[in-house]
């Protein structure tokens, strides 16, 4: 495959929130402020560096229009700063921020998301972001959704209700060793497996939490990522690819979006990965996406615990990517792929290759 | 401060418009409307159900509509076992989706079976309308799919 020579930029900072069940007496932008702080003083850098901003947020957790400008008052923007924003995870603003970058016009950029669940029902919520005509209006929630794909999972041979629980399990011993993590456990498998059905085959388990919380990411060009990270970890590759939101007509045992966004972010080119985060929210979506993304049984999946550990809508993909970033930075992984998801039964997924060598940014993508 | 201090105010977000769904998902409605089920023509003569205004896979034009159902094929299911709040049903039932008859595809929908035990993919569902006087060109109309009479299920 052909493609452009692309400019070299790589994730040099990250920063969130602690995750929580309910962050009840701070709003969005008293979340985001010290994530946004942090995220800054770790590479000693300010907004002033910044030629970028982009945020991913959905304005149906705050229940109003706009509010991601009144989150911008997390940054400030004065003088006017280009900022953009997406209704999506923080992973989808990081790439549109990448794609600037690649312009060459600007060497940094900051990216951040946040989200509280908990003032509303986000099951609920959820079930808005669904065809309004045929599909909203039975309020299927995420859950619901994402059992009758573990169902059909189960029914193709591919998992079974036991792999789940082993899944939910590693994910959240993993995430003993993650501060920020909101549910850790060190319950077996045979243990969880005493949890009630929630929408079965898909038991307490096997589902995300409920979690508020807030990310950042500074990306940087060339020489400045040098200087601010001696060892950065570089996106040799990203994309992100959607599927039909006719949920009875795709393959939902099959990930394909991810395939194809794995592709063109050159994954399957170049030495295998040896460390993966994946956003799963739920338990049997890990096992489609390890499929997808052809992950071998070396690899590192989860160190963080995933989005079975924590899951701030919106955040949860972007927190993938610094995850996975930081494992570069502290030469505990050479080259990692992040992926983060959108939709029900994982409908878009996005592709991130990293790597500690910028000699490894080729044509991967398109 | 406390959780108890926190302030609350109430705000209504509301769209005071109307919108035609157009000529495809209206015949589907109105099809509803009628106790029966309309697909549509995509590509390479599969068939489309609920009916779009392009085939969703290759984004090509579609052609005529067909009916179908109203018996068919739940292909994967799962079950609720508390109702929520915005739920048509007031008692626990299966999401299904199912191929009817004479289509290509699934679509999403509940299925009155009263207990699990009597879910089984590959099983066999027919789809129960609500009585002619409540039907709204909804897709409610079609209240939900119940099991055939030895239709497969366990």
């Amino acid at each position: 495959m052909s493609a452009p020579a692309r400019r070299p930029v790589a994730v040099v900072s990250f920063a969130q929130a602690r995750n929580v069940r309910r962050e009840a007496s701070r709003n969005e932008v008293e979340l985001l402020m010290p994530v946004v702080s942090e995220v800054f003083a770790a590479i000693g850098a300010s907004k002033d560096d910044m030629g970028f901003i982009c945020s991913g947020s959905t304005d149906y957790l705050v229940g109003g229009p706009f509010s991601f400008v009144t989150a911008l008052d997390a940054v400030g923007v004065w003088p006017p700063r280009a900022e953009s924003h997406v209704e999506m995870d923080g992973a989808f603003a990081l790439y549109e921020a990448w794609v600037l970058m690649q312009e060459g016009a600007i060497d940094a950029a900051l990216v951040y998301s946040f989200g509280r669940s908990s003032p509303g029902d986000v099951t609920e919520i959820l079930a808005l972001q669904l065809d309004p005509y045929v599909t909203a209006p039975l309020w299927p929630s995420p859950v619901a959704l994402a059992a009758l794909q573990a169902q059909a999972l189960i029914d193709a041979g591919e998992a079974t209700e036991e792999e789940l629980a082993e899944v939910a399990a590693r994910n959240r011993s993993a995430a003993r060793a993650n501060p920020n993590a909101q549910v850790v456990s060190d319950a077996s498998p045979e243990e969880l497996l005493a949890d009630e059905y929630v929408v079965a085959p898909l038991r307490r388990h096997a589902l995300p939490p409920i979690t508020d919380g807030a990310a950042a990411i500074v990306l940087a060009a060339g020489e400045k990522a040098r200087e601010w990270r001696e060892r950065p970890a570089w996106i040799t590759g990203i994309d992100h690819r959607i599927e039909t939101h006719a949920l009875g007509c795709r393959d939902l045992t099959r990930s394909p979006s991810t395939a194809l966004a794995a592709e063109r972010a050159g994954l399957f080119e170049g030495p295998p990965v040896d460390l993966a985060e994946v956003h799963a929210p739920f338990a049997h979506q890990e096992l489609i996406v390890r499929r997808a993304l052809e992950l071998g049984d070396a690899v590192t999946v989860n160190p963080s615990g995933g989005a079975l550990a924590a899951n701030p809508v919106m955040s949860a993909g972007l927190i993938r990517i610094g995850e996975a970033a930081a494992r570069i930075w502290a030469a505990e992984s050479e080259r990692a792929v992040a992926h983060a998801t959108s939709g029900p039964c994982l409908q878009q997924n996005l592709v991130c290759v990293l790597d500690a060598s910028d000699g490894a940014v080729v044509g991967g993508g398109a | 401060m406390s959780d108890g201090d926190v302030l609350v105010a109430n705000h209504v977000l509301d769209y005071p418009y109307a919108r035609s769904v157009g000529p495809v998902l209206g015949a589907f409605f109105t099809a509803l409307s009628e106790g029966r089920i309309v697909g549509v023509e995509g590509s390479d003569g599969a068939v489309i159900v609920p009916p779009t205004e392009y085939d969703p896979l290759t984004g090509e034009d579609v052609g005529e509509l067909r009916d179908v159902g109203p018996g068919g094929v739940v292909t994967a299911w799962s079950w609720q076992v508390a109702p929520g709040r915005k739920h048509h049903l007031d008692h626990p039932f299966a999401w299904a989706l199912v191929r009817l008859d004479g289509a290509t595809t699934a679509m999403l929908h509940v299925v009155d079976a009263g207990d699990p035990g009597a879910m089984a993919t590959g099983m066999r569902v027919t789809a129960r309308f609500r009585p002619p006087a409540e039907r709204r060109g909804h897709v409610l109309d079609l209240e939900a799919f119940v099991p055939e009479p030895d239709g497969g299920g366990r």
